[in-house]
């Protein structure tokens, strides 16, 4: 349950950059890489505890996941990356090289100023 | 309104897991980050790793648990220094808890540091600590599948050890299987098939460790 710990990292970013405690965050978007992945179910529940008591109280949370680029060294095709079946989906093989996981990251928020 | 932030949600933990890093890499210290589920054998492994090493490697160890004592007190009975890190509940480490721990350790003439993470083969993969490598560890009796379940731990880790070969046979543990699961997502991954209990196999693990060390002070 390190969504958790994802969850109080967030909303301690959020409090540090609301340009006014005068408004409440309806939406916070954030992403998150292959290996890093989080559970939606998880972090929903997380972030919901977390802005218990904060003007992210009851903000939505969309959590978009990056896929993991990879090219293909047989035969060239680039392609998203499956942690779970590693190979190139038009040659088959399984040598390639693998781009930058994406890291998480806090996105954007919406705020109403009230 | 909208307000773009696009910062990184572990960026405090990425900071001191950098500086922890630039530390060990200047003062040549092989700080390894070993993963694995509880009763893997860690500690075991490493009890097995002081006796056979410690008169030519000068190793500290950094242990995480939820609760207790008990693991640093397994790993000071040979001898070596240990500190430990009780989370009260959290399920892994953080790279600000290892520069504070550390801090405890005399380091001077430091040569390995291994940090025996929380045993949980999820969550401690995501948080970096400063590690120059990562070390995973697999017992038989975990089953030959959990390569491909928990492929986060294995396709970031060095090494991965597999650990009770000596029981493998009585718990249909497939090596094959498991060592071409965690090859498909690690390619540069190295595999030591080890027994912490009869030490058979650990001579390559403790040659990996003598020449890990020599390479960093080149």
């Amino acid at each position: 349950m390190h969504e958790a710990m994802v969850a109080e990292n967030i909303i301690e970013s959020i409090l540090s950059q609301v340009p006014s405690k005068k408004g409440r965050v309806v939406r916070v978007v954030i992403s998150c890489g292959q290996m890093n992945a989080l559970n939606d179910e998880a972090m929903e529940f997380a972030f919901e505890a977390a802005a218990e008591g904060t003007i992210c109280k009851g903000a939505k949370l969309k959590i978009k996941h990056i896929p993991l680029k990879a090219k293909c060294k047989t035969c060239g095709k680039k392609f998203d990356y499956d942690l779970y079946e590693p190979q190139c989906p038009r040659c088959g093989k399984s040598d390639f090289d693998i781009g930058e996981d994406a890291p998480l990251l806090l996105e954007e928020i919406e705020f109403e100023v009230h | 309104m909208r307000i773009k932030i696009e910062q990184k949600i572990l960026a405090k933990n990425e900071d001191f897991a950098s500086a922890n890093r630039k530390y060990f890499k200047r003062n040549n210290i092989l700080c390894i980050n070993m993963i694995s589920s509880p009763g893997s054998g860690k500690t075991t492994i490493l009890e097995q790793t002081a006796k056979a090493l410690k008169n030519k490697l000068n190793i500290a160890v950094i242990e995480g648990d939820l609760y207790t004592e008990y693991d640093a007190d397994r790993i000071r009975k040979t001898g070596l220094q240990a500190v430990q890190i009780e989370t009260k509940g959290a399920c892994h480490l953080s790279a600000e808890q290892i520069t504070k721990a550390f801090h405890k350790l005399d380091a001077e003439k430091l040569d390995v540091l291994v940090i025996e993470n929380v045993g949980n083969l999820v969550c401690p993969s995501d948080f970096d600590l400063g590690e120059l490598r990562r070390v995973v560890v697999l017992s038989t009796a975990e089953g030959d599948d959990k390569c491909a379940k928990y492929p986060g731990s294995f396709a970031q880790a060095d090494v991965l050890l597999i650990n009770k070969m000596d029981i493998a046979k009585h718990v249909d543990f497939k090596i094959s299987k498991a060592k071409r699961d965690a090859r498909k997502l690690n390619k540069q991954l190295k595999i030591f098939e080890i027994s912490a209990k009869t030490t058979a196999g650990m001579d390559k693990w403790f040659n990996w460790l003598l020449k890990s060390c020599k390479e960093l002070r080149k």
